[in-house]
């Protein structure tokens, strides 16, 4: 534990340092700019734009290789990767758009069919001479182990161009994911708009390749921005928490890496994500499950409040236990299930509400008003004292309840 | 290439690959009509974290543990996605997103947790599948196909995915008209009266079956690419769904047989000596299929456009 501790004070080495900081930049671009592919609901173009990479970085080893250079220059690499990337994201849209074929099949081919050339670039780049360490396969799941503090370099200054990127588009994006429409009725651009925006997440994918790999670069584009919708309804919220989000994964991530053995760095950092994800899924308030299911009992509760005391007006008995239960524990009943003063007091007011609003209905026929009539707003919340003064004087006198078996 | 050699080495992964391409072109037919198919990318990914938990409980690297591992995952996974989009309100596709990376990764890090350096068990192996080892050792020739001796030693894999591709032909023939009818209109299944929950989650059921059995023979890009690639270029070529399902099952046939030609013996033609990935070859002829469709099809455009080509 104190191991973990060290690290997150970046006193686990050189290079564990490095990475941590990397791993939070590259968390904090990839949550910010993935928001605006979740909200405007591709989020899994990411994907087909993370394995479209692929082939890249085998065709710029080959290439680099082929011109006498060292394959394993990191922005050669990153270079290709982001042609095919480009190449792929331009397939996906064309094929959405042209034929018939829905995004999601589009999404599917591009992604499977690149992943699988890249594939087979690996296996001839293997068979090369110079292929043998190339060590390509570390692309797929990234790998820290040998970060130099160049690769570092350019995870820093890509991760804080994406983000100033993403701080300087923020307006049209948003307007874009919110309601393409109306963007595209006052003048904007709207497929060159979605083209930056995914322009945006492909560079931090590139970025990301080195740190976590391919496949989970998906993971960091999508979980802050799901995470973050939990907490907040505004957007520019959203965008910033969720950059924060992915940056805090990256850094504890990356400490843990770094201070326990045989922790993979983007497994690690994708998981610390998961976890703020499920805790916001269960205690985010008002989106969260906790919040629902309590929304859901005080509901229920007033549901039964309200059904009970109706039973009492009319001097009904009362059964069901929880309407008893609720009933009692606002003194509104005695133990022996008879109505205290309070609760007669209640319930003749709830009765004569009951009869107002079908007065209200008789003198009102404009739905707007009446039609909030849900059994639970209270009459004061629709009607103005006047208008319920007028009521009452249409029913007449208020009439006392006697409680239990007189009406 | 007619010879004893080709029975040794390339009769087995070629059919091995051809069943494997039509089991999961069949159910991808209806994912793609459905627009579920990423469904198959998500259930690819989580096989992984199936197979590393299944290892741990037996120790092993045996095939029906590690399949019942990965189907169990994959319904798991299924179930995720339902909840979180349910829970959280989530749209589909972040819901998918979310569920099969945190998977994965989990996988992956259990993977690294475990000493498996004594198995074959590795990130790369259930990525690219490894269609070219499995090869019939005891086969002499043609003849050897009628020799009971030599036949017992066909990989296991052979009969495995020609069962499975068997099943979901079976499937999609006795199931083809609720198919059919709760995917191209819900309501009219809901009235009458299918269970079309049942049917879609059935569907997915089937998906994974396919994936898994598919995915331990030839890993996993040529199962996402086979319930995409052949569904979509088909949907290009028809307007009938009996006729779409037939052209793509021609084209998961093509896209193996080529592919798996290419990777075998292309590197020979360019003077090469050593194959290449047959896996990944596979799944890109494939999308070469898919390109040339986009391209040519007859019903590619949107309604109306095209038909004018086609007449």
């Amino acid at each position: 534990m104190s191991n973990i501790v060290t690290a997150l004070f970046l006193g686990a080495g050189y290079n564990a340092a490095l990475v941590g900081i990397g791993a939070s930049l590259l968390g904090f671009a990839a949550g910010a700019a993935g928001t605006f592919l979740f909200l405007r609901k591709r989020a899994l173009v990411s994907d087909a734009v993370a394995h479209a990479t692929l082939p890249g970085v085998g065709l710029a080893f080959m290439l680099m290789v082929f011109l006498g250079g060292d394959g394993r220059n990191l922005v050669g690499l990153l270079a290709g990767s982001m042609l095919t990337a480009w190449i792929g994201l331009l397939l996906v849209e064309w094929m959405a758009r042209r034929t018939r074929l829905a995004e999601d099949a589009a999404i599917g081919a591009v992604l499977s069919v690149f992943f699988g050339a890249g594939i087979v670039l690996l296996t001839i780049i293997q068979n090369m001479s110079q292929g043998r360490q190339a060590g390509l396969e570390s692309f797929l799941l990234g790998s820290t182990a040998g970060m130099l503090f160049q690769d570092a370099v350019v995870i820093a200054i890509g991760g804080t161009l994406a983000v100033l990127a993403t701080y300087v588009l923020r307006r049209p994006m948003t307007m874009v994911a919110f309601d393409a429409e109306y963007a595209a009725a006052s003048g904007m651009n709207v497929r060159r708009i979605d083209l930056t925006m995914m322009g945006l997440v492909m560079a931090v994918t590139v970025i990301g390749l080195k740190l976590v790999g391919l496949i989970l670069i998906v993971a960091m584009l999508i979980i802050p921005a799901v995470t973050a919708r939990f907490w907040t309804e505004r957007s520019d919220r959203v965008i910033w928490s969720a950059g924060i989000i992915g940056a805090v994964s990256g850094y504890v991530g990356a400490a843990i890496s770094a201070s326990v053995p045989a922790m993979p760095t983007g497994p690690i950092i994708v998981l610390v994500c998961a976890g703020l994800f499920l805790f916001s899924l269960f205690f985010a308030p008002s989106r969260g499950v906790a919040a629902a299911i309590i929304r859901h009992y005080r509901f229920q509760k007033r549901v039964h409040w309200r059904q009970g005391l109706l039973s009492v007006s009319r001097g009904e008995p009362i059964h069901d236990p929880m309407t008893l239960r609720v009933l009692r524990k606002e003194g509104l009943l005695r133990a022996d299930g008879v109505a205290t003063e309070a609760g007669r007091a209640r319930a003749a007011k709830i009765a004569r509400d009951e009869r107002r609003w079908d007065i209200a209905r008789e003198v009102h026929q404009d739905a707007g008003l009446t039609g909030r009539y849900d059994g639970l707003t209270p009459i004061e919340d629709v009607f103005t004292q006047d208008e319920i003064d007028e009521f009452d004087r249409i029913i007449g006198g208020p009439v006392s309840v006697q409680g239990q078996g007189a009406a | 290439m007619m010879g004893s050699e080709f029975v040794m080495f390339s009769l087995t992964p070629l059919l091995i690959g051809i069943f494997a391409s039509i089991a999961c072109a069949l159910p991808g037919n209806f994912l793609v009509l459905r627009r579920q198919a990423l469904i198959g990318d998500a259930i690819s990914h989580v096989v992984l974290p199936g197979i590393v938990v299944a290892f741990l409980f037996t120790g092993v690297v045996s095939a029906v543990p590690m399949l019942l591992g990965a189907a169990g995952a994959a319904v798991v996974a299924v179930v995720l996605i339902e909840a979180v989009k349910r829970l959280g309100r989530i749209e589909p596709g972040a819901a998918m997103g979310v569920v099969f990376t945190s998977l994965f990764a989990g996988g992956v890090l259990l993977l690294e947790q475990t000493d498996t350096s004594t198995v074959h068990l590795d990130v790369e192996h259930a990525l690219m599948g490894n269609l070219e080892s499995l090869i019939w050792f005891k086969a002499k020739g043609w003849h050897s196909l009628l020799d009971p001796a030599a036949l017992a030693s066909i990989p296991d894999e052979l009969w495995r995915m020609a069962a499975v591709c068997v099943l979901m032909i079976l499937l999609t023939a006795v199931f083809w008209r609720p198919l059919k009818i709760s995917t191209f209109d819900e309501g009219f299944a809901q009235a009458l009266g299918l269970p079309i929950n049942a049917i879609s989650f059935g569907l997915v059921i089937a998906a994974a079956i396919a994936a898994v059995a598919a995915f331990d023979a030839v890993g996993s890009i040529i199962v996402i690419a086979m319930f995409i690639c052949p569904p979509a270029a088909a949907r290009l070529m028809t307007n009938r769904l009996e006729v779409q399902v037939l052209w793509s099952v021609a084209f998961a046939t093509l896209s193996a047989i080529l592919g798996y030609v290419f990777a075998g013996y292309g590197p020979l033609w360019f003077g090469s000596a050593n194959a290449v990935s047959a896996a990944g070859m596979i799944a890109a002829v494939s999308g070469v299929i898919l390109g040339l469709a986009c391209l040519f099809g007859p019903h590619r455009s949107r309604i109306g456009a095209g038909r004018d080509a086609a007449a």
